[in-house]
């Protein structure tokens, strides 16, 4: 099928005839719609518009509205139109394309960029602050359903933890050991490399030991379990809060805190500071193959200086600090969770934000935790 | 070419589908007409959205031919494949429409994939698609989740038409709608068959729909067509499903009286 084609017919006084023919569908709306636009910016002067269709093989609603929009425009200009030819089939698509308005309203004006710029900042701040208020709301909602579950211990969800104990901390076990075994490493490599140049080769071992059981160990842990199971915490949510589930619960007279979230955070301070523990053991470990294979610190030698370099307090500073870490993590992700509104896109924001955000605020709580424990003298 | 009537948009013959071993539909064979509307009855899980599916492409057939707009789909090749997607709309049951995007950004997307027309015409018609099935303009600017249901089935309408196809697959279209919204749908459906003369295939369990747009209808039942003709062969069928079907509690008494249109 030949594309349409518009063709300036005879100029009667004042009046224009246009001659349109051939095909004037979707496909071919590409070529039709430069022909139109030649027509409206072309002869400004006219007064009467004939527009003869009667040679149009096909029409669609492409068609119609190209046409119809230059009777629009002619009209507007104060010409008087008229469509000759119209076929009953085709009259029907063009009242049908004729009926719409085909604007939309126009929007109120944007404002100038330096207090766009401004506005921007002010709803990033009032989100912190939105952020805060909800985080604080979450957490006086866990502490009214924990009462609750105080009284009626019948209520809490065990099955339901004991589920979330086995995806967040049994399956997170190998690739937590996998990767604290490899900071383990590469932290004691890197102070041997540089140690050595003053002969304080041994000291690594001091270093290795109380870097790990202190910081390290907990703060990969938290960052590993907020990438794995706080996305997880807050995917989950967001659909369920999507598919109105958690409507659902409310309306049966549940509280979606202490059937959903409740049972998450408790398997989360339950899984942390377990997986601390291994994930440190697995860091000194790694710390002392490298001491022996790289550095050849013998490992008696290296267990007898880390005896004699750290203590038990280091090990409860880093121990003390999970459940914490974990009541953070697991808050933020269900708080994001909870924040997902009807789109796919919203689901994949709210996760990020859950992600970045519990990252975040670990490391702003171990750095809390630092001065404190600096100013108590641990 | 096509092999059986001239007129036929769909040919469907002998097809069998089995999902996991299952055989669901055993030798269906089906033609829409152009230009009628075809509604497809049958018990839940008889195997309509299976038949649906696997003409549009989504499921894959164990043996049969399924001929659209004369090419075996068989033989296309994804040149032949894509452009007959640009000749079909479906609109999915629960509207199916693209989240992220606005209302209009949705009836845009196939324009702009397709078409490549200016950004100034493709918003033009998509504001037209939105009016032509009774919304207002600015519905363009919400998004999916803003909508209520009968908007989101209207929109996801608006988008199965946005190239003009020659068919259109509804797929349950006036579920969990009012009577109201659903009897305003059967009418627009008869308005876009008239206006633009597509051929529709349309999934229903609406008696009342079937009723006032469906030219004919198809049975489906133990994997294969049991009955298709028009309504009132349909009221005169000796099939006990059929009867139970359109003789039920829920059925009129009046819908031999011709009312279409």
């Amino acid at each position: 099928m030949t594309a349409g084609t518009l063709l300036s017919g005879q100029v009667t006084a004042g009046g224009l005839g246009l001659a349109a023919s051939g095909s004037w569908t979707a496909e071919h709306a590409r070529t039709l719609e430069p022909l139109i636009e030649h027509a409206i910016r072309s002869d400004t002067a006219v007064q009467r518009i004939i527009i003869d269709v009667t040679r149009i093989e096909r029409l669609d609603t492409y068609g119609a509205w190209l046409i119809e929009r230059t009777l629009r425009v002619w009209t507007s200009r104060g010409c008087d139109t008229r469509i000759v030819g119209l076929s009953d089939s085709y009259g029907n698509l063009f009242k049908k394309v004729r009926a719409g308005a085909g604007k939309l309203t126009p929007l109120p004006r944007r404002s100038n960029s330096i207090t766009a710029t401004l506005e921007s900042v002010g709803r990033t701040m009032g989100a912190v602050f939105a952020d805060i208020l909800l985080f604080s709301q979450m957490a006086g909602a866990l502490v009214i359903a924990f009462l609750r579950v105080v009284a009626h211990p019948t209520k809490f969800r065990f099955t339901s933890m004991v589920n979330h104990l086995e995806r967040v901390g049994w399956h997170a076990v190998p690739i937590i050991l996998l990767i604290t075994f490899l900071i383990g490493s590469i932290l004691a490599q890197q102070g041997i490399f540089h140690f050595r140049t003053f002969g304080a080769d041994i000291y690594v071992v001091d270093m290795v030991g109380v870097l790990v059981l202190r910081e390290v160990g907990v703060l990969i842990v938290c960052i590993m379990v907020a990438g794995r199971s706080g996305s997880a915490y807050t995917a989950e949510l967001g659909s369920m809060k999507m598919r109105e589930e958690v409507d659902a619960l409310r309306t049966m007279g549940f509280d979606p805190v202490e059937v959903l979230i409740l049972p998450r955070i408790f398997a989360l301070i339950i899984t942390v500071p377990i997986l601390t523990f291994l994930g440190s053991m697995a860091a000194l470990y790694g710390g002392g193959i490298v001491a022996w294979l790289y550095g050849g610190i013998d490992p008696q030698v290296f267990l007898a200086r880390l005896h004699e370099s750290i203590s038990v307090k280091s090990f409860a500073v880093g121990m003390i600090k999970a459940p914490f870490m974990a009541i953070v993590i697991g808050l933020v992700a269900c708080v994001e969770g909870l924040q997902v509104k009807g789109s796919a896109e919203s689901l994949g924001a709210k996760t990020t934000d859950s992600v970045v955000k519990s990252i975040f605020l670990v490391i702003v709580l171990d750095g809390a935790f630092a001065i404190f424990f600096a100013s108590i003298g641990v | 070419m096509a092999i059986g009537a001239p007129d036929a948009v769909i040919k469907v013959q002998d097809l069998v589908v089995e999902l996991d071993t299952r055989r669901v539909l055993n030798g269906v064979k089906l033609d829409l007409l152009r230009g009628e509307i075809l509604g497809f009855v049958g018990a839940s899980g008889a195997g309509k959205s299976v038949l649906t599916r696997t003409i549009i492409g989504l499921l894959p057939k164990r043996e049969g031919l399924i001929e659209v707009l004369g090419v075996d789909l068989d033989k296309a090749d994804d040149r032949a494949k894509q452009a007959i997607d640009r000749r079909w709309g479906v609109l999915f049951q629960q509207g199916a429409l693209f989240s992220s995007l606005t209302a209009g950004k949705n009836v845009e997307f196939p324009i702009r994939e397709y078409l490549g027309l200016s950004a100034k015409l493709t918003t033009e018609m998509a504001i037209s698609k939105l009016e032509m099935v009774g919304l207002k303009p600015d519905v363009y600017r919400n998004f999916p989740s803003e909508l209520s249901g009968g908007m989101i089935k209207r929109v996801a309408l608006a988008r199965a038409l946005a190239l003009d196809p020659e068919i259109l697959f509804l797929d349950e279209p006036t579920s969990g709608l009012d009577p109201i919204s659903a009897g305003e749908f059967d009418q627009l459906i008869l308005t876009l068959q008239e206006t633009l003369g597509v051929s529709i295939f349309m999934v229903t369990h609406d008696l009342d729909s079937l009723h006032r747009t469906c030219d004919r209808i198809a049975v489906l039942g133990d994997g294969k067509i049991i009955e298709a003709g028009t309504m009132d062969q349909m009221l005169g069928s000796n099939h006990p499903w059929l009867k139970s079907y359109f003789h039920g509690a829920r059925a009129h008494d009046d819908w031999h009286v011709e009312v279409k249109g």
